[in-house]
């Protein structure tokens, strides 16, 4: 706010606010009907749409980020875990597609305390629309990332030898999976962005969330090959669970119990920290 | 009927509206009534509790206690009947900086329910009526501070609110721009808006409002119109300039022997002020003052420059407060949300 003090504007164009002009923008006219919740969510994704466009680089983190991912684990596991990186991969790719992506999610908590710090939400949140209207476009925004990371992952991996047996629909089945369990997981974030102080500690709470949870889970190795009371975790991890399914879909099989659980976990995400991220939403 | 709700009775009712932040007591007990179809100014230091009121009243903020209405709506229980009708330009950007003014303005339109043509028809004029076409296409982050502030009031009147709040609207902001902001202020209560304005400062208050509360320490401390917070004060001020430097020590003598109160030699080495009318004597200030001059003509004195003004609310809140307006305490704990 202080360095506005010396924008003295420059002399080709001063704005002398004009009596007449500002009438014909003042005149209250008829109120147009309030938008559905569902309008009011794709406007705010539109939003998040914008900014990607003005901001190209918030990019970065789901293209280049997951191409470093599958090129070091590929690489530095592949020889030691299978006859070769490229044996690997067929075991790894679905793996390390989802763990990329569910570390992505965290930007969604990352972004929303931004936003809050800049003032806007303010405005978002006097504004007579459906509630949570706001944080759902902002996620619509993230799961357009979420597909962006997974397509750039899968690239990549069909370059290194990836050679899904799904074929086209077994692919788009795993990533579709995929981006149905990030929508619900991004609510965690959600509702960290709004409790914690400032952008770093979000990130660091997230780390703490997301190292655990994706690396003890079926992404690098068999869990097989775990001491027992690992194994009872990851068992009941939901990134194994959505990594099951996901490995399942695009192998061309499918894995009905697996698919169950993650959609199970993906509701309870959504109940459990949509609804106290609204509740902190409207407390604020 | 609808012109009839926004311009009568009373746009916000507020009773002992308190809210604490920890341990600071950001409000203690605000009684508010401002009546519809006016601008009605906040007027306190950094740290008063003008912000958190706003926020408040625009229900982004609940109260611990006491209890506020915005047109008849509680602020609490029926939140979303008062977004309706509301408006906030926050004192931080509350415009997305990201997107440029076009799209900002044709993102509210459509989350007010505009259809996206009818949105961007209206983002035009508003942009053309705030002198913003040119800069349509710019990110609002490469405006100028003046811009800023006129993206920010035109999205706030996208619908045009029956309130509308304005928290510190022309901070930072230089001599033309801030003129720039009053001259649109005045243009959106004269139809028929509610404005409820923020500031800090006496003149903008004073330039705009109808009515002020001044606020300190989280409690509305005086109220009245700009003229009878001055008169609560029972004092004019003259000012005087002489034409010879080395008789002010002389002049501030008579001029103290004649008005009965201190006199106060100014940086300038040929002004003087002293406040009249304070010291409870059945002269008014005008008669005083011309005593006062009589005994200088008398004495040899020559004054180039004399003037008798009402106080201005500077001089109002420090009789008010014991403290000075600028006051360093800053805006933190508003600010901590």
């Amino acid at each position: 706010m202080s360095d506005t003090a010396t924008t003295t504007g420059r002399p080709s164009s001063v704005y002398v606010p004009s009596a007449e002009a500002l009438a014909t923008v003042l005149a209250p006219g008829a109120r147009p009907p309030r938008p559905s919740a569902l309008g009011a969510s794709l406007t705010f994704g539109w939003r998040a749409m914008l900014k990607i466009k003005h901001v190209p680089e918030q990019l970065f983190d789901v293209t280049a980020f997951p191409i470093i991912m599958v090129l070091m684990f590929t690489y530095l596991f592949g020889g030691a875990l299978a006859d070769s990186p490229r044996d690997y991969l067929q075991f790894f790719l679905p793996g390390i597609m989802v763990t990329s992506v569910v570390m992505i999610t965290m930007y969604t908590g990352v972004g929303l305390n931004t936003d809050i710090e800049k003032g806007v939400f303010d405005r978002f949140r006097t504004l007579p629309v459906w509630r949570p209207a706001a944080l759902v476009g902002m996620i619509f925004g993230d799961v357009l990332r979420y597909v962006l990371a997974a397509l750039v992952i899968l690239g990549v991996g069909l370059v290194l030898g990836f050679r899904p047996d799904g074929g086209v629909l077994g692919v788009l089945a795993g990533i579709g999976l995929l981006v149905v369990f990030s929508f619900a997981f991004s609510w965690v974030w959600t509702f960290f962005g709004l409790i914690l102080r400032s952008e770093k500690s979000v990130m660091g709470v997230s780390m703490m969330v997301l190292f655990p949870l994706t690396f003890l889970s079926n992404v690098f190795v068999e869990p097989g090959t775990m001491p027992g009371w690992l194994q009872a975790f990851v068992k009941v991890n939901p990134i194994t669970h959505l990594v099951a399914a996901v490995r399942a879909a695009m192998a061309g099989s499918s894995d009905p119990s697996n698919t169950m659980w993650l959609l199970l976990w993906s509701a309870g995400f959504v109940a459990v920290f949509g609804t106290l991220t609204m509740y902190r939403y409207n407390r604020r | 009927m609808i012109m009839s709700r926004r311009t009568t009775g009373l746009a916000i009712e507020a009773e002992g509206l308190r809210r604490s932040f920890g341990k600071t007591r950001a409000l203690d007990g605000i009684d508010l009534r401002v009546p519809a179809g006016t601008v009605y100014g906040l007027l306190g230091p950094n740290g008063a509790g003008k912000t958190t009121a706003v926020r408040v009243l625009a229900t982004l903020l609940r109260p611990d206690g006491g209890r506020a209405r915005v047109f008849g709506h509680d602020v609490v229980e029926e939140a979303d009947a008062v977004r309706s009708r509301v408006s906030l330009t926050g004192q931080y950007a509350s415009v997305d900086e990201d997107l440029t003014g076009a799209e900002n303005l044709v993102l509210l339109g459509r989350l007010l329910g505009l259809r996206k043509p009818a949105a961007r028809e209206r983002a035009e004029r508003l942009l053309a009526a705030f002198g913003l076409t040119e800069a349509s296409g710019r990110q609002v982050k490469k405006y100028s501070g003046g811009m800023r502030r006129r993206i920010d009031i035109a999205a706030s009147i996208l619908n045009t609110p029956d309130l509308l709040f304005l928290d510190e609207p022309t901070t930072g902001l230089d001599p033309r721009s801030r003129n720039q902001v009053w001259e649109i202020v005045r243009a959106v209560v004269s139809h028929g808006t509610t404005v409820l304005l923020t500031t800090q400062y006496l003149d903008e208050a004073d330039q705009l409002a109808g009515r002020i509360a001044v606020v300190d320490h989280g409690k509305v401390i005086a109220e009245g119109t700009p003229g009878e917070l001055k008169s609560s004060v029972g004092s004019g001020t003259v000012h005087l300039r002489l034409r010879d430097p080395a008789q002010r020590p002389e002049a501030e003598k008579l001029l103290g022997a004649a008005l009965g109160v201190a006199v106060q030699p100014e940086a300038d080495p040929v002004a003087l002020t002293a406040r009249v009318g304070g010291d409870g004597s059945d002269l008014v200030a005008s008669e005083q003052a011309a005593r006062a001059l009589g005994d200088l003509a008398r004495a040899g004195i020559v004054v180039d420059d004399f003037s008798l003004g009402q106080p201005s609310l500077d001089e109002v809140f420090l009789a008010l407060t014991d403290h000075p307006a600028a006051d360093e305490r800053d805006d933190q704990m508003e600010a901590a949300r």
